[in-house]
């Protein structure tokens, strides 16, 4: 394919660089430098995309951020990633991409007769349409919606691109490397500030890259390129380009989406797909120019139709010819630089400009030119289905309510400006409030919240002169205030033509007896007709407005529609526009991937991984793992073909008949030190504990201030002012800031410090009948008979050299000691618990056997400390001091947590002996109730019982002191399940606790 | 992302911290009687203020400390930080 609409030369693409690409199947040819939007126009395809209601036939409308047509599913390097605007995404070598909501194709589009049933789908139609009958909504009418919905398709497959996320502070961010930008940034860089300036688009210069004004004796594009190049040099100067800056939050808080590697065929070694940064600024300077918006008139989506800067960008950025027959319709002098740049190619356009009379420096070269310039005339519709062929064209009279005689003209593109607006996105997500600027028709900032200024076009300046004067001074006045340095750098002198002042008018009427479609916002098939409906409909607020009609809620978030949109709405409401105020700016400016906003947090990285000294042995022991909180921790060691059901009965059984060795590194460990440990320890507790002894442990619970409990666990008194305390894994850090808080902000006076000492040591849980055997050949030199180390008691030992803390406790039930080493011994400690455990026939066990252990045991965990127990419910009242006060005792006092039917552990056990109870299900009286069934408790955990060979289970059960032998049902509507059970004991094995005393 | 003073470590991001609610919320003494309603306040009643608001943070991880911080609630200004002993005038 030759590129027909490529000029000869000119542009500032690479053209030694030709690039293939292919676009819905057919191969193309660009250059370097080019968008897929410029190179696709460069071989005269305008037909990209059908719109999202009617499924017209859709062009390029843009060259940028704004585009709401060209919208593509992109295909790169094995993957895909749907809405990316041809207007912004670069040509590399191999790109494809194809169009997206046309089946099955963009020409032949079977969705496109919803383009002739239009007047069946107004404004509303689905919310009126799809309320009736009920019965309809999920089977028919959700499915279809979704169908007909949506623009790309997203990849169903893991994305193997990697993104990073960065933090930067800086003294001075800019948004926008133009005019104003480029002035801040040099005359702030120059006062030693540092400064970040940020460009959306790959090359720097914004608007002066396609205007045609002088700087300092330069064209304004080499004094760009000179200003670029110069702060590219300076250390204290990052310049980022193709980094769209797409929020602005809280205390100068702005993130910026760089595309590192979207330009190239695939992302190079080491480098990320895109990178997020996280930019702390002490200033802003925003400098985000403005964006042409169009005049409406009759089917103003024709493909071909587009704004009269994008066909100049195209032009002068890329050397493509938008047409050879270009009609230009403009309201003011901005159509006329266009028209000039036709004409300065050979091309002859003809001018429409809507006033009657406008004189200026700009339209008297026009003039000069010999361009044919017609005043007080408008384009009324364009014709051509896929492309536009011709336009009709008529007089119009000075109140803009009469047209003229319909005349047709034959044309090929139509480039409208209807003048610029502002983009105040950043500064109004600042907080700004916005005023309405009288003599631009559109909004610019106000009062500044944060520390943020808005200059140039971005606040309705477009005098050049004026913009690079007040850039220059802010830069440097900004700059002065934080590095209090003052270099004097002098103005470059401006020249520019002077334009004449634009005209109102902003949507040509409709002719007599005809019913064109006239847009307002591109992407979403908004109409005019479609606002005029809402408002007839009583919609009255534009934020009902917007989301009734959808205007301005596409991806483009109506860049190009909002402010047509608000001056209909003030016309027919009879209301001046900022009366009418405009919808609130939030961010993301424009898309971000999603894979930025995650970044490198995904999979494994999206939390920290947390493993035990003793995890590699584990890993060669077959364990298999499970995740508890952060922590992986060995679930049950895999021996030949076992299931988890049968390993970890076969560990459990071995705790209860020989010795079993449990990793139980992972428990919470905090040191708490002072004269006054024992003070903080019994306000802390339910239970007592001023007249602990050292080298004695207690089992605690505590609560938070509502009286629920918090966590349990068992603290040791290792010396007279130090306690080892000890918290279940899931609530270590909480505990922590639990204690802080009160130490720190509630109880100052006692003398306490606290610290995680999770990390500092490893433990090992020794349980089972045979577990004193075993310690005693671990520690020989130790007492550790029943009068030595009795249940509850603590010692120091040896473990081959290793210094130890022996602890007596117990979680299984079992005759049971904690081991604890230094982390880095723990690996030792276990080697030689395994080797020396042998001939005890020690096997480790893993969650799944402990958790069986403690369950028939009726000991609680986090299945019952859920948040929502009082220690009666866990049948933990006795560990309630009645003398002492701790944290949350007085809200025991309250009447439901006192009230005699108050639910409460119990064990449950099936009918049938055989049928496991799946956790979660609910505890009925009767089981063929009508719904709702009045619930009476919950299954919280259950097991196999290794002791009696039968399915066991704990619950929290109301009035459950009472219901003993009771039977009941648990129903388990998840799994389909109803299950006869009885109420029992949750002391299920050993209900004196003999064992662990024994 | 709030962007707070610390009064132990200097100026570090929101993400560092956790909220912990009301700074003037009184814990009644230990050991001491107090009534149904006075508890009730301590625990559950709180005011949803709009402006000017006294609130507790803990640098969480960072010096691990609890301060106060004077924020308006509406418009996330930051006015004064304090430690967790210094007296709010």
């Amino acid at each position: 394919m030759t590129q027909a609409f490529r000029i000869e030369n000119g542009g500032l693409i690479n053209r030694d660089k030709k690039l293939s690409f292919k676009f819905n199947g057919k191969t193309y040819f660009g250059y370097e430098g080019d968008t897929l939007a410029s190179a696709l126009l460069a071989n005269g395809v305008h037909l990209v995309g059908r719109s999202f209601k009617y499924h017209r036939p859709r062009g390029f409308f843009g060259a940028g951020v704004d585009e709401p047509y060209a919208v593509v599913q992109l295909y790169r390097n094995g993957e895909t990633e749907p809405n990316i605007k041809a207007t912004e995404q670069e040509l590399f070598e191999g790109l494809e991409a194809k169009s997206v909501n046309c089946w099955p194709s963009v020409n032949f589009d079977i969705g496109a007769i919803n383009n002739f049933l239009k007047i069946f789908l107004p404004a509303g139609f689905y919310y009126k349409t799809f309320m009736w009958p009920k019965s309809f909504w999920y089977r028919i009418y959700e499915p279809f919606i979704r169908k007909a919905a949506g623009l790309g398709v997203a990849s169903t497959k893991h994305d193997k691109e990697r993104y990073e996320h960065k933090y930067e502070y800086c003294d001075l961010l800019i948004a926008g490397s133009g005019p104003s930008g480029l002035a801040g940034a040099y005359a702030a860089a120059k006062n030693g500030a540092k400064v970040i300036l940020a460009e959306d688009k790959p090359r720097f210069g914004g608007s002066l890259l396609t205007s045609d004004v002088n700087i300092g004796n330069q064209s304004g594009k080499d004094w760009a390129e000179g200003i670029i190049a110069e702060l590219k040099i300076m250390p204290n100067v990052v310049v980022k380009n193709r980094s769209q800056i797409f929020g602005y939050y809280d205390h100068n808080m702005l993130v910026m989406s760089e595309k590192v590697s979207d330009h190239l065929p695939s992302t190079k070694k080491y480098h990320p797909n895109k990178r997020l940064w996280y930019i702390r600024a002490k200033e802003v300077l925003i400098s985000s120019g403005s964006i042409e918006r169009p005049i409406v008139f009759g089917n103003n989506d024709t493909p071909g139709v587009m704004l009269s800067s994008a066909a100049k960008e195209y032009l002068k950025v890329y050397g493509v010819l938008v047409g050879r027959k270009p009609l230009v319709f403009t309201n003011n002098d901005s159509g006329y630089e266009t028209a000039i740049e036709f004409k300065k190619h050979g091309v002859d356009p003809v001018v429409l400009d809507s006033r009657k009379n406008a004189e200026s420096e700009i339209i008297d070269e026009a003039r000069n030119l010999g361009i044919n310039i017609k005043n007080s005339y408008v384009v009324v519709a364009a014709q051509g289905y896929k492309k536009v062929k011709s336009a009709d064209i008529a007089s119009i009279s000075d109140d803009k309510k009469q047209l003229g005689k319909i005349e047709n003209i034959e044309c090929d593109c139509i480039c409208v400006s209807g003048f610029w607006t502002p983009t105040i996105h950043l500064a109004s997500q600042s907080g700004n409030k916005t005023k309405f600027k009288e003599e631009i028709d559109a909004f610019v900032p106000g009062q500044s919240k944060q520390n943020e200024i808005t200059l140039g076009a971005a606040n309705g300046v477009f005098s050049l002169d004026e913009t690079i004067k007040t850039s220059f001074k802010a830069g440097s006045e900004l700059s002065k205030k934080l590095t209090k340095k003052d270099n004097e750098i002098a103005i470059p002198n401006v020249v520019e033509k002077k334009s004449s002042q634009h005209d109102k008018f902003w949507c040509v009427p409709l002719p007599k007896g005809k019913n064109y479609k006239r847009f307002l916002d591109f992407q979403n098939d908004v109409a005019v007709s479609d606002v005029e409906i809402a408002l007839r409909e009583g919609y009255r607020s534009i934020e009902h407005v917007k989301r009734y009609t959808t205007l301005g809620m596409a991806t483009d978030q109506g860049k190009t529609s909002n402010l047509n949109g608000l001056q209909l709405v003030s016309e027919i409401e009879n209301k001046v526009v900022p009366a009418v105020g405009h919808t609130t700016f939030r961010p993301p400016y424009t898309p971000v991937s999603i894979g930025a906003i995650v970044g490198r947090e995904v999979g494994k990285h999206s939390k920290p991984t947390r493993k035990s000294p003793m995890h590699s042995w584990h890993e060669k022991n077959n364990a298999v793992f499970v995740d508890a909180g952060v922590w992986l921790r060995p679930r049950y060691y895999k021996r030949g073909n076992e299931n988890l059901f049968e390993a970890s009965k076969r560990e459990a059984k071995n705790v209860r008949t020989n010795v079993g060795v449990c990793d139980v590194t992972t428990l919470g460990k905090i040191d708490v030190k002072g004269p006054d440990a024992a003070e903080l320890l019994n306000r802390v507790y339910t239970n007592a504990w001023l007249k602990l002894p050292v080298g004695k442990a207690r089992y605690g619970v505590m609560l938070r201030e509502d009286g629920i409990v918090m966590d349990d666990g068992t603290t040791t008194r290792i010396s007279e002012n130090h306690y080892h305390m000890t918290t279940t894994t899931a609530q270590a850090a909480n505990v922590l800031s639990h204690l802080e808080y009160y130490l720190q902000l509630v109880w100052p006076e006692l003398n306490v410090n606290v610290v995680s000492t999770t990390e500092q040591w490893a433990g090992a849980a020794i349980a089972g009948p045979k577990s004193r055997d075993l310690l005693q050949k671990l520690f020989p030199n130790s007492d550790v008979s029943n009068e030595g180390l009795p249940f509850m008691g603590y010692m120091e030992g040896d473990l081959f050299g290793v210094k130890a803390r022996i602890f007596r406790i117990s979680f299984s039930g079992e005759l049971a000691y904690e081991v604890n080493v230094e982390s880095d011994y723990g690996n030792f400690m276990w080697e030689k618990i395994i080797e020396v455990g042998e001939e005890f026939n020690i096997q480790p066990y893993g969650t799944e056997a402990l958790s069986t252990l403690r369950i028939e045991m009726g000991h609680v965990a986090g299945s019952e400390l859920d948040g929502r127990t009082i220690p009666y419910d866990n049948a933990l009242e006795g560990l309630v001091s009645k003398k002492k006060d701790f944290i949350g005792k007085r809200s025991l006092q309250r009447s439901a947590f006192t009230a005699e039917d108050r639910q409460r552990l119990v064990g449950v056990v099936p009918l049938d002996k055989k049928t496991s109870i799946p956790e979660g299900s609910h505890l009925v009286k009767d089981d063929k109730a009508p719904l709702p069934n009045p619930k009476l408790g919950h299954i919280s955990a259950s097991c196999w019982s290794v002791e009696y060979d039968n399915p066991f289970s704990l619950a929290i059960l109301k009035d459950g002191k009472n219901m003993i032998g009771e039977k009941l049902f648990a129903m388990s509507p998840l799994k389909n399940k109803v299950i006869p059970v009885e109420i029992v004991s949750s002391h299920y094995v050993d209900p004196k606790g003999e064992r662990v005393r024994s | 992302m709030l962007y707070i003073n610390c009064p132990h470590c200097g100026m570090r991001s929101q993400n560092e911290f956790s909220y912990g609610g009301d700074a003037s919320v009184k814990r009644p003494e230990i050991n001491k009687e107090v009534s149904d309603q006075e508890w009730d306040n301590f625990v559950y009643n709180r005011k949803s203020l709009r402006g000017k608001h006294l609130e507790l943070w803990q640098h969480i991880s960072g010096c691990r400390q609890w301060i106060k911080v004077e924020r308006d609630t509406a418009t996330h200004e930051i006015f004064r930080t304090f430690k967790a002993d210094e007296e709010v005038a």
